[in-house]
C-alpha cells in the first residue's frame, strides 16, 4: 500500500528523509518523481544529510551525478534531466551504483526499462499551500515492508 | 608564446591558438546546439560523441585560420574539469596526445580559470578584481588575485543562475537554451506584473540560490491553469529575468564591499560566463559597479561563453610561471578553484 502523506514545510522534508535515510542499505535504489521546482533535489540533498555527507550537495543537473562516499554504503545521487536515451546512463556507470551503493534518482522515468523494478518510489507534489509538498512512498514487497518500520500513518 | 588550447567541458567543442601579446590568432566553435536543440538540454552522450567527431578537424582549422603549424607552438593547453566526464576526457586525451607527440609542454587548465583569467586577455585586466561567474554550470563570485589564487566569495547553495534560465523557458515552453529565449521574450513583458522572489536579497553574505525562483515560476506557471498567452509568458519571463539580475547585482554589491575592505578601493569588477550575454543583468551591473566607484568589464561575448582561447590563455598564464602539468593528469568533473572555500550554509555549490 502506497504511504501518502502530507510535508507543510522545508522542515517536514528534512524530516521525512531523515527517518527514511537509516533504513537504506548498498544496492538500494530511490527513484524521485515529480516536476520542476517539486523538491527532489531538496529530497536527496536531506538524506545525503542525514547519512553524514557534507554540507555541499550540488544540484546535479549540469554533472548528471554527484557521488559522496558515506556509510553504510556510497550514495550516488543522478539527475537524468538531461538524458535522453536510456542507454546513456551506461556512461554514468549506473550498474555500479546498483550493484555497490545507494542510488538516489531524479528523473527516473527517463531510464525506461533499465529502472530496476526493486526500488522505492518517492512522489512529491505541490500542495495547497506554497511550501507544502505531498509526498507519496510506494516500492515493490520488500520495500513495503521496509517503510512499515517507518510508522508513518 | 604560441598556445593551442581546446575546451570540451560541456556543449561546446572549441580549438584556439592564441599569443603571449594577447592576441587571438584564431578562435573556432562548434556549438553543438543544434544536435541539442531537440532535447531541450545539453545531453552529455551526445555531447561526448560530437566532442569526438568534431575536435580533431577543430584543432586543424584553428591552426589554418593561425596560419600557424605545430611546430610555431609552445604549449598546448586542455580543459581538464570541472564539467560532463565524458566531453572532457576527449578534450584532455587529445591534448595530451598531440603534446606527446610534438613534445610541447601540457597545461591542464581548470575550465574555471579559463573564465576567471580572461579578462586579462580581452582587457589586460591587472590583478586583484572580482569576478562574478554566471553560467549554466557555474554561480560563484571570485576574488581573483594571481594566477592560481582565487578566493571564493560566494556560490550557489542550489541551482545555478543558468540552470534556473534553462529550467523556467522550459517550464514556460519557451525552448532551449533557456537564457536567450527567456530575454527574447521578456522584451515584451511587464516585469513587475508576477510579484516573484528576489532569492537571497538582503541577506549577508554573497551565496546565491535559485531553486525557489525556479518553483515560484513554476507556480505561477501552474496558476494559469491552461497554457499561457504571448503575453503572459513574456510578463512571466520579464518578472524572472528581473528577478534573477537584481539577486545577482544584491550578492554582487555584497561582495564588492568585502573586496574593497581586503583590497581597497577602486578595483574592477568583471562578469563571465553564458548568462554575462544577457543584456538587462550587464545593465544592473554596469549600474552598480557606477554606484560602487568600480570599473565593470563584460569581456565580448564570445568569450564569456565557452570557448578554448580562454582556455590557451590560461595555459600562457601558468607557463609563464614556469608550470606544467604531466600526461598522468587525471580528468575530474569536479574541480573547485578554490579549495580551501567555507561550505555554503546547508547546501550545495556548482564547483
Amino acid at each position: 500500500m502506497p504511504i501518502s502523506t502530507s510535508l507543510s514545510d522545508a522542515s517536514a522534508t528534512v524530516a521525512l528523509a531523515t527517518l527514511l535515510a537509516p533504513l537504506l542499505r548498498a544496492g538500494d535504489v530511490v527513484a524521485l518523481h515529480g516536476e520542476l521546482g517539486a523538491g527532489k533535489t531538496f529530497f536527496a540533498r536531506a538524506i545525503i544529510h542525514a547519512l553524514g555527507g557534507p554540507e555541499e550537495v550540488p544540484s546535479p543537473t549540469f554533472t548528471l551525478v554527484q557521488t559522496y562516499d558515506l556509510a553504510p554504503a556510497p550514495v550516488w545521487h543522478f539527475d537524468l534531466y538531461r538524458l535522453t536515451r536510456p542507454e546513456d546512463a551506461h556512461e554514468l556507470g549506473i550498474e555500479d551504483a546498483f550493484a555497490e551503493a545507494i542510488s538516489l534518482i531524479e528523473w527516473p522515468e527517463r531510464l525506461g526499462a533499465l529502472l530496476p523494478a526493486e526500488r522505492l518510489d518517492v512522489h512529491l507534489a505541490f500542495g495547497r499551500s506554497e511550501n507544502e509538498r505531498v509526498v507519496t512512498l510506494s516500492g515493490s514487497p520488500r520495500w513495503e515492508e521496509r517503510l512499515k518500520a517507518l510508522g508513518l500513518p | 608564446m604560441l598556445a593551442l588550447g581546446i575546451e570540451t567541458s560541456c556543449d561546446e567543442t572549441a580549438a584556439a591558438v592564441v599569443d603571449g601579446d594577447r592576441r587571438i590568432r584564431s578562435s573556432v566553435v562548434a556549438s553543438q546546439l543544434e544536435h541539442h536543440r531537440p532535447f531541450g538540454g545539453v545531453v552529455p552522450e551526445v555531447a561526448a560523441r560530437a566532442h569526438l567527431e568534431l575536435l580533431q578537424g577543430l584543432v586543424r582549422r584553428a591552426l589554418e585560420e593561425a596560419t600557424l603549424g605545430f611546430d610555431d607552438l609552445d604549449l598546448i593547453a586542455a580543459t581538464t574539469g570541472p564539467g560532463l566526464i565524458g566531453g572532457v576526457i576527449v578534450g584532455s586525451t587529445l591534448g595530451k596526445a598531440l603534446a606527446l607527440a610534438r613534445g610541447l609542454p601540457f597545461l591542464a587548465v581548470n575550465h574555471l580559470e579559463g573564465h576567471a583569467l580572461s579578462p586579462r586577455l580581452s582587457d589586460d585586466v591587472p590583478f586583484p578584481y572580482l569576478l562574478l561567474l554566471v553560467s549554466g554550470g557555474h554561480c560563484q563570485l571570485l576574488a581573483v588575485e594571481g594566477v592560481g589564487r582565487y578566493r571564493r566569495y560566494g556560490t550557489t547553495i542550489d541551482d545555478a543562475a543558468g540552470e534556473a534560465f534553462d529550467k523556467a523557458a522550459k517550464k514556460l515552453g519557451l525552448g532551449f537554451p533557456g537564457g536567450p529565449a527567456i530575454e527574447r521574450a521578456a522584451k515584451a513583458g511587464d516585469p513587475k506584473r508576477h510579484p516573484l522572489p528576489r532569492p537571497m536579497i538582503g541577506r549577508p553574505g554573497s551565496d546565491f540560490s535559485f531553486s525557489g525562483l525556479k518553483t515560484a515560476v513554476a507556480h505561477a506557471a501552474d496558476a494559469i491553469g491552461r497554457a499561457p498567452t504571448d503575453q503572459e509568458q513574456a510578463d512571466l519571463a520579464a518578472s524572472f529575468q528581473e528577478s534573477v539580475a537584481s539577486s545577482l547585482a544584491d550578492r554582487t554589491r555584497n561582495a564588492l564591499r568585502r573586496f574593497a575592505d581586503e583590497f581597497g578601493p577602486g578595483h574592477t569588477l568583471v562578469v563571465a560566463g553564458g548568462v554575462a550575454a544577457n543584456t538587462r543583468l550587464r545593465q544592473v551591473l554596469g549600474d552598480l559597479a557606477a554606484r560602487e566607484g568600480v570599473r565593470f568589464i563584460a569581456p565580448p561575448l564570445a568569450l564569456c561563453t565557452d570557448n578554448a582561447a580562454m582556455i590557451a590563455w590560461a595555459g600562457i598564464e601558468r607557463r609563464r610561471l614556469g608550470q606544467e602539468d604531466g600526461l598522468d593528469v587525471a580528468p575530474r568533473p569536479r574541480w573547485p578553484l578554490d579549495a580551501e572555500a567555507p561550505p555554503a550554509p546547508y547546501a550545495g555549490a556548482k564547483a
